[in-house]
């Protein structure tokens, strides 16, 4: 619904710039925007706004785990915005000299428990109650897998997943699918899971944050407008719509 | 055998075919970190994946063979509706798109399924084990076989077997020794694709059986895991893969060679 006024909005703005002196439609213009997985729906909205905020202006995104989008950028793919899940892959980014300028920091996301609709396995938390259910989290060396590691380290706790996934939705799928007992995903994945799961927060997992960071590409024909998205998704209106995702927390 | 000749411009297309195929693979080859090759090769978890996946594809290749020939004796045998239904059934998981048949499988068989929920009540939770593998593996692989098979049984001539009925010869002793000798050549190239296709055997296994290093990582997912983490041990495990494969579909062309047909 919120898309669908989105798109009302920018026909009606579309619409009256088209009844302007300057007769016939503005050429279009498009800004490439790489965008970790994690960033779909919140990005995707934020598209829109910018689209109407600048007539003409066509944004197309790819999203993709992090560690993909920096290889395809080292590979030549065209891009003008480049937005990382974490740090690390960033400065992957940034080492092959293919960013702008200093990437900055927009947002950070922390880890939570999710549990099937109804918690059928009584999962309490990171404690006992684990013992001999089936757990799910990411990999090590995936940035999800990294924090949740992290984490664990922290907590002084030891995890026993019966599985290690290469993408944090194969974890929220599984979880929701009631395939595993409980699984360790991103706040935001909670929360764009709805009911299908039940959030247990765990406490201390503000210790690791995941920091997404964003910068415009060397190459970018579009300096201007890459500079202009990132400033909308730093702004206030980009934070809210962040914010409304979980990210943030 | 005699054959009319072909005209020499088809020679430009089917060249262009061949390196469209091989560029791909040589690029790979010419990427290898040849030098740290051995160091990759060697990690835990790349032997890991590597013994799994031989592991769960030499399960898989039984199992096709003792569920498949059977089918495949069978279908062979059918005419009719029920013969196109059996055929169909038998041979859409190879087209499937492999997530399609992870996602299949899980609401039959999950946790959650009523097959599955019954299986777990009896004691066969499937859910993130070894078994899992096997069972996605032989769900896309199967068929290869059935379908090797059964053209092979279409195509033989009935004219041994019936000889050998009429000689006095049971149905059982048929089967055993006129109509499966008469097969074996696709038997065995039926079984070395269900193998190999069991070793590229990726989103059933994913969506399915999760991934865990030495229970369900395989060779695939160990690949697709070091994507994200280090493209170099991807693109070593891959050789080893492609090698795999390649040995596997060559040595598939020397049984489906048959040496009473050359002359």
């Amino acid at each position: 619904m919120k898309k669908f006024a989105a798109l009302v909005a920018l026909l009606v703005v579309g619409a009256c710039s088209a009844t302007q002196p300057p007769a016939g439609p503005a050429p279009t213009t498009q800004l490439v925007v790489f965008a970790a997985a994690s960033l779909n729906t919140t990005f995707a909205s934020l598209g829109t706004q910018f689209e109407a905020a600048h007539p003409g202006v066509k944004v197309t995104f790819s999203f993709d785990g992090s560690a993909a989008l920096v290889d395809q950028l080292k590979a030549g793919a065209p891009a003008d915005v480049f937005a990382s899940a974490d740090k690390a892959n960033m400065d992957k980014a940034t080492s092959a000299g293919l960013m702008a300028g200093a990437p900055s920091l927009f947002t950070t996301n922390v880890l939570t428990l999710i549990v099937p609709a109804g918690n059928p396995a009584k999962i309490t938390g990171l404690d006992a109650s684990l013992d001999g259910k089936k757990l799910v989290v990411c990999a090590d060396g995936v940035p999800c897998g990294t924090a949740t590691k992290k984490l664990a380290g922290l907590l002084g706790v030891t995890l026993k997943p019966v599985s290690e996934e290469t993408k944090v939705t194969d974890v929220r799928t599984k979880v929701e699918s009631g395939q595993a007992d409980a699984g360790i995903v991103y706040v935001t994945d909670a929360k764009a899971s709805g009911d299908k799961v039940k959030t247990i927060a765990i406490s201390g997992a503000d210790k690791v944050r995941n920091d997404y960071v964003i910068g415009a590409t060397k190459d970018s024909k579009q300096a201007a407008l890459a500079a202009a998205f990132i400033e909308l998704v730093k702004g206030p209106d980009g934070q809210k719509v962040l914010a409304a995702a979980g990210f943030g927390a | 055998m005699i054959r009319p000749s072909l005209p020499r411009w088809v020679l430009v297309p089917a060249g262009a075919a061949v390196l469209f195929l091989a560029v791909p693979l040589l690029a790979m080859l010419v990427r290898v970190p040849w030098v740290a090759l051995p160091t990759l090769l060697a990690s835990p978890a790349a032997v890991d994946a590597l013994w799994l996946s031989l592991r769960t594809c030499a399960l898989t290749t039984v199992l096709s063979v003792v569920l498949g020939l059977p089918l495949a004796l069978v279908l062979s045998r059918s005419r009719g509706r029920w013969a196109v239904v059996g055929r169909t059934l038998a041979t859409v998981p190879m087209v499937l798109p492999p997530v399609v048949a992870g996602l299949a499988l899980l609401v039959a068989l999950g946790r959650r399924a009523p097959l599955g929920g019954w299986l777990a009540a009896h004691g066969v939770d499937l859910a993130f084990t070894t078994g899992a593998v096997v069972v996605a593996q032989t769900f896309v692989a199967m068929p290869y076989l059935v379908v090797a098979v059964e053209g092979a049984l279409r195509s033989a001539s009935d004219e041994y077997g019936v000889a050998a009925a009429t000689l006095g010869a049971g149905p059982t002793t048929v089967l055993r020794r006129v109509t499966l000798p008469l097969v074996a050549p696709a038997v065995a190239s039926g079984a070395a694709l269900a193998f190999a296709r069991a070793l590229g055997e990726f989103g059933a296994t994913l969506t399915f059986a999760g991934s865990l290093q030495g229970t369900t990582r395989t060779l695939p997912l160990e690949i697709y895991l070091q994507r994200e983490v280090d493209t170099d041990t991807a693109i070593a495990l891959s050789v080893v893969l492609i090698v795999l494969a390649a040995v596997l579909v060559a040595g598939t062309a020397r049984f489906t060679k048959r040496p009473w047909s050359e002359t």
